[in-house]
């Protein structure tokens, strides 16, 4: 098998980068951007097989729902569809009876885990996140709430005039689990200029997930990719995440976020197509060696995307996400909602073993109970 | 907890029966052994048996059966082009009694929303594609009981006149085997007729799957899988090309998908008059017989028959992606996963999309997809000869007459050397 992937790695010139891999030796910045470069084909074999060596077959994903409470923001990121100014038609903001009723929907729904992110609207208090947090928990108290950005959190201590470190056990008091991994962009300060100078920079991203993780709480991490960013800009921030990562460990999942140009300021460029696509997961597979999982985002990628993704370095695809508004502003054409059969059967089509599990990665569900265990962690290998 | 895999499927009909191998199951002996042996055998560029095959489609790993597609596709294609045609689907009528239970267009006769287009319609359509500078006209109908082939030919004479640089690109086997049926003439004779009135190609569809055992079930009354490939034959001596496809993912099992390439393989050792082969799913959402099929196939099951499909059809130069019923995405992909040719613009598309499935694309969004993905895109004619006012040689081949092949080729591929582009033809 080795032999093969040898072969088929030399003949793309990339011989070199699979003996480190194989070796479990951590590459350099300079193999990432020979990784972005090379045949597509050798990429993601290479990427197949770290993929394979940590977690066999499981593709993993949760049973969740969205729930995006105000769609208003004063960062005008040029890359955004979803944002709308103060007073402007389709302005929103949900008051915490609004998000309550949004978990009484679905209480009759399996769902494990509420993701709650939104814009930046100065004019909510502190005690208005209490109270949204508050009012989920309140509805369902076993749902896990994986909730606000970095930026949001940032936000949110600016407001409570009290540095994010003593914020966080009051949030988590208030019902917070753990925190996604949107919002980061790219750490580029070049792009930042140019695309989302109001918004955090990469440094600062970085420190407030650093904090974060100082608190016990875990995130997810993610890269905006595909819009005015250079290779060598993505192989940076991936870079960066790793340095985040040995220091901290506190990274769960890191999930390649792709610009939908529709209805932005950016809508003259392309966008990413399903090969970029690709290549962006299986580059992350092997750069990041130490994040444990690599999502495949299904409701962004399509599911086409997603479940070549499964091969290409992707071990989970998110999940059936009920009720999602970001994306889909910005013209993503994947149906709203799905059965948790159907996604089920496309992983199985996939070649892979669907096992559900909750926002921490315990194993709810599995196709192959030999393989994954109800009742305990997800099995990874190091 | 309700934790148990639900029965239940989108649709509400049964799931398929066919379930994928687990990916990393190829790295376990004597599995690997076995596969390896095939991969050397395609990359190589010997043939794979029907046993190999199965072996494949039931045990490999989506990434090999990529892998080894896109190798077949640099050795058929390694001056990197992907073609494309602008053309229009025109379905000039969709009576039909052929009573498909898979099919959304058709109406019976005397059905308040049967039609039949009148001249002046047709004209308008058409008119449409030849502003555009369209080559090809994509032209398949109902069996209609009364619209035999005299309407065709006068049909298809008019068109050549009005329009000479559009190909008529029309009338599948079945059809052709309809009029044969109900105006008692040897096909012979209709062909003769049809070619004479301008017929330039011939479309594959109405292949489904070409074993009796399935045609029984979803298609009883249409043309029987021998007479389908006699019909392609008897095509191809009246000096017409034609193209081949597999409707899949319904009633059928993986030996009979691989059977009906089999019988594809053989026709075209014999007559070498297909140009190109393209697969797609069943998509029985909405369908007479809907609660027959099984749940739509999901895309990587396509692709996983479209990359076998490659290495199977050695002798079958050209293979088109479907992204009508794949989408943009998927599309792409499959040109690195043995596709050559992202098939036609398809400025008007009514028995796909009739079945709840749509994806209409631009000539600029095409050739989008074909240069990132790595490629140079050419626009084509019906024969695959590269009519692209970009394209540095001459156009060929650019008629029927040119693009002919006739029966007793020889099997291995320098029989292909007739009909490829002269940069392709080896030395």
């Amino acid at each position: 098998m080795t032999a093969a992937l040898i072969q088929l790695t030399l003949r793309a010139g990339i011989g070199d980068i699979a003996q480190r891999v194989l070796a479990r030796e951590r590459l350099s910045r300079d193999d990432g951007a020979r990784l972005y470069r090379a045949d597509l084909h050798a990429v993601g074999a290479l990427a197949n097989h770290v993929r394979e060596r940590m977690h066999g077959d499981l593709a993993y994903f949760n049973v969740n729902q969205h729930v995006n409470y105000t769609n208003v923001c004063n960062k005008l990121c040029r890359f955004c569809a979803f944002q709308r100014l103060p007073g402007q038609e389709g302005a929103y903001v949900m008051r915490p009876e609004e998000v309550a009723a949004k978990i009484r929907a679905c209480q009759d729904e399996p769902v494990t885990e509420v993701h709650m992110v939104a814009g930046i609207y100065p004019k909510l208090p502190y005690e208005y996140y209490l109270d949204i947090l508050r009012a989920v928990k309140s509805e369902r108290p076993a749902i896990h709430v994986k909730a606000f950005t970095m930026i949001e959190l940032m936000q949110i201590a600016r407001r409570a005039k009290k540095p994010l470190a003593e914020v966080l056990p009051e949030l988590r008091a208030a019902g917070l689990d753990s925190c996604p991994g949107g919002g980061a962009e790219v750490f580029s300060d070049r792009v930042h200029k140019l695309g989302y100078d109001n918004k955090n920079t990469g440094d600062e991203w970085l420190a407030t997930a650093r904090t974060v993780h100082q608190a016990g709480l875990r995130s997810n991490c993610t890269m905006l990719h595909g819009h005015i960013e250079t290779l060598e800009e993505r192989v940076d921030h991936l870079d960066r995440l790793r340095l985040l990562q040995d220091e901290t460990g506190g990274f769960q999942t890191y999930i390649p976020l792709s610009f939908h140009p529709k209805n932005t300021e950016w809508s003259h460029l392309p966008g990413p197509t399903a090969m970029d696509e690709l290549r962006e997961i299986a580059v992350a597979r092997l750069v990041l060696d130490n994040i444990d999982h690599v999502k495949a985002y299904w409701i962004m990628l399509s599911i086409p995307v997603a479940q070549l993704a499964l091969s290409f370095g992707a071990d989970d695809v998110d999940g059936t996400v009920v009720e999602e508004k970001i994306y889909h502003e910005a013209g993503a054409t994947t149906p709203q909602g799905v059965l948790r059969a159907e996604l089920v059967q496309w992983i199985r089509d996939a070649g892979r073993v669907p096992v559900e599990r909750d926002t921490l990665y315990n194993v709810l569900w599995s196709a192959d109970e030999s393989l994954a265990q109800a009742g305990h962690a997800a099995p990874v290998m190091a | 907890m309700l934790r148990v895999d639900r029965l239940d499927t989108p649709s509400g009909r049964l799931p398929q029966s066919w379930s994928a191998p687990l990916a990393s199951t190829v790295q376990t002996e004597p599995l690997h052994s076995d596969l390896a042996r095939i991969a050397g055998k395609v990359e190589d560029g010997q043939r794979v048996s029907a046993e190999e095959a199965l072996l494949l489609h039931e045990r490999a790993d989506l990434l090999t059966l990529g892998r080894l597609a896109d190798g077949v596709r640099a050795r058929l294609h390694p001056e990197g082009l992907v073609t494309y045609i602008v053309d229009r689907n025109l379905n000039p009528t969709n009576v039909c009694i052929a009573d498909c239970g898979f099919c959304a267009f058709y109406r019976a006769p005397g059905d308040a929303e049967a039609y039949v287009l009148s001249r002046a319609e047709i004209y308008a359509k058409v008119q449409e594609l030849a502003d555009i500078g369209g080559k090809q006209l994509l032209m398949q109908g109902g069996h209609h009981p009364r619209v035999l082939s005299p309407w065709w030919c006068e049909l298809i004479a008019d068109l050549c006149e009005r329009f000479p640089s559009i190909n008529s690109h029309a009338l599948s086997a079945s059809e052709l085997d309809h009029f044969a049926q109900y105006e008692r003439r040897p096909l012979e004779e209709i062909l003769r007729d049809l070619v004479e009135a301008g017929l330039g190609s011939v479309p594959g569809a109405g292949a489904e799957i070409l074993v009796e055992r399935v045609r029984k079930i979803i298609a009883p009354k249409k043309t029987p899988t021998d007479r389908w490939l006699d019909v392609h034959r008897k095509v191809h001596e009246a000096g017409l090309r034609s193209s081949a496809t597999m409707m899949f993912g319904h009633v059928e099992t993986a030996a009979e998908r691989i059977e009906h390439l089999m019988r594809l393989r053989e026709l075209q050792d014999e007559t070498g008059g297909f140009t190109a082969f393209a697969c797609w799913t069943c998509q029985p959402d909405g369908v007479p017989d809907e609660h027959l099929y099984p749940e739509k196939v999901t895309p990587a099951v396509y692709l996983r028959m479209q990359a076998l499909s490659r290495i199977v059809l050695d002798n079958i130069v050209n293979m088109q992606t479907s992204y009508v019923t794949q989408g943009m995405k998927m599309g792409q992909v499959t040109l690195r996963t043995g596709c050559n040719d992202f098939g036609g613009t398809m400025l008007e598309e009514n028995v796909v999309s009739a079945a709840g499935c749509f994806h209409l694309e631009s000539v600029q969004t095409i050739e989008r997809m074909i240069t990132t993905a790595g490629f140079t895109p050419r626009q084509r004619n019906s024969w695959y000869g590269i009519s692209d006012t970009r394209h540095n040689g001459v156009e060929h081949p650019a008629s029927p007459r040119e693009a002919a092949v006739h029966r007793g080729a020889p099997a291995d591929l320098t029989h292909l050397d007739a009909y490829r582009r002269p940069s392709e033809v080896r030395a």
